[in-house]
């Protein structure tokens, strides 16, 4: 604050102070000079007349009392223009005192788990739980408070994985993301007649029922453009997050229909990068949690 | 001055109240008018493109203000789930701010980049579609309505002539730039920037 409205604060808040210190003292007594105490005032109010009284000593004291804490407040906390106030008080070194007692008790804890590899820390129930509240916190609103997810969100619990389930690739994908894109493939594939062949080709590939004519003449579209993704086999590629199609696990859903809808107009999913929102040592703990859901036995 | 002469003189009485009640603004509302910490923008800040400004109309116009603050108090609760804390430069072009008083739903002033904008999309059409356990409402006529940008111009004059750095080129491109939109989309443009200027 400049000095000026340093100045204008300060000015205002002694003027307020004197006034109501004023005020008190002008009102100790009763309300008029030239009757004294206990005498009609002269209003009569449909019969209840008012006395020439003072006010309450309690309520007196109890006013010079708050006048006083004014001022005892005004000389420890900030309030008076620039004043800070003698025990430097501010919300923001208030929240730091408050960061740092906490980074003092859980700071050890996190570093002494950062240091350990998450294959090593899976029997360690009070890591793990860590893990899961820090999960319910930050990952839960999309893969669900159960990480099953759900469509177009991946279910973490059932060890198939897109991008890769190791340790170290869970972390990175909580780090800085994942950006899956299938462009729309209906007109490479020629149109509606393409689709319903590739989409029942794809339907064979987990052995779900399907129209076999179709599936024969999708193979064909199959192996021509699809498997440079998902490879000639269908099983997908984790370097490019392209989907396994064999393993009948499906991310958006594996009905006849929701293929059809894939392939006509591809699917975009993203998932945010973390390094901004979590620390490193919460995506060590959050990758030992995701990691532990697929290693129930 | 007598406690009569006060009761009987109305005029008077109204000049006194006024200057009594009037105290705590002069110093405590008045200067923040006029200080840096509260009247500059954070560097870096930038308005709302036309789009991201038919989302915050959108926002508006459907109460999230209610349920959502935009407002991370320094406490180490509110910063280890939202983020750091708020800061008044982030708030300079807000015009009204959305601070909000009530969080029956997360605070949302560092909601930007946190989700994808597909599940903004499936969220606001049918929140219990990926969160089971939420009791916010779904908004499924945002994905219907589509905008036309007839009054985004005029809404970015009227920021501008309150201090809102929007310049000849933003306005005269603000319809085309909206037209066409659908409104969840705009909304989602607006969440997708909520406290993403504040650099950590």
């Amino acid at each position: 604050m400049s000095d000026f409205w340093s100045g204008y604060v300060a000015v205002i808040v002694l003027i307020n102070i004197v006034a109501n210190a004023w005020l008190l003292a002008a009102m100790r007594k009763g309300q008029s000079d030239s009757l004294s105490e206990g005498e009609e005032l002269g209003h009569d109010f449909d019969g209840i007349t008012e006395l020439n009284n003072p006010l309450p000593r309690w309520w007196l004291w109890v006013f010079a009392a708050s006048i006083a804490a004014s001022v005892v407040y005004l000389a420890l906390y900030p309030g008076f223009g620039n004043f800070r106030g003698l025990l430097g008080w501010s919300s923001v070194n208030q929240w730091e005192a408050e960061v740092r007692k906490a980074e003092a008790i859980y700071g050890p804890i996190f570093a002494a788990y950062a240091e350990k590899p998450i294959p090593a820390l899976l029997g360690d129930k009070r890591a793990v739980a860590m893990g899961g509240r820090l999960f319910a916190n930050n990952c839960s609103p999309c893969h669900g408070s159960d990480a099953r997810g759900g469509p177009g969100f991946p279910n973490l619990t059932d060890n198939d994985w897109l991008y890769g389930g190791t340790p170290e690739i869970i972390e990175t994908t909580i780090i800085n993301g994942r950006a899956g894109t299938m462009p729309p493939m209906g007109p490479t594939v020629g149109g509606e007649e393409g689709i319903a062949q590739a989409a029942n080709y794809v339907l064979s590939l987990s052995g779900r029922p399907h129209d076999a004519s179709l599936a024969a003449k999708g193979e064909d579209l199959f192996k021509k453009i699809c498997f440079a993704c998902h490879g000639l086999d269908g099983k997908g590629n984790p370097a490019i997050g392209s989907a396994n199609l064999t393993d009948n696990t499906w991310l958006h859903g594996g009905t006849l229909e929701i293929i059809s809808e894939t392939i006509r107009h591809g699917r975009s999913s993203r998932m945010p990068p973390h390094k901004d929102l979590v620390s490193p040592e919460k995506v060590h703990l959050l990758a030992l949690y995701v990691y532990s859901l697929s290693r129930v036995e | 001055m007598r406690h009569e002469d006060i009761e009987r003189n109305l005029g008077l009485m109204v000049v006194l109240i006024l200057l009594v009640t009037s105290f705590g603004g002069l110093a405590e509302i008045v200067p923040l008018f006029f200080l840096d910490e509260t009247t500059e923008p954070i560097e870096g800040l930038e308005p709302l493109n036309a789009v991201q400004l038919e989302g915050r109309d959108i926002f508006i116009r459907e109460g999230c203000v209610g349920c959502h603050s935009q407002m991370i108090r320094p406490l180490r609760a509110e910063t280890e789930r939202y983020g750091h804390y708020s800061v008044a430069g982030e708030s300079v072009y807000d015009h009204p701010f959305l601070w909000g008083s009530k969080r029956t739903g997360p605070d949302l002033a560092r909601v930007g980049g946190r989700y994808s904008d597909q599940w903004h999309r499936i969220h606001l059409i049918d929140p219990r579609a990926v969160v089971p356990e939420s009791n916010m409402p779904g908004f499924p006529w945002l994905s219907e309505n589509e905008l036309d940008g007839s009054r985004t111009a005029a809404k970015m004059r009227a920021l501008r002539s309150v201090g809102v750095p929007y310049g000849d080129d933003d306005i005269a491109g603000a319809r085309d730039a909206v037209a066409g939109t659908k409104e969840i989309e705009a909304l989602i443009a607006f969440l997708q920037q909520l406290g993403t200027h504040l650099k950590r």
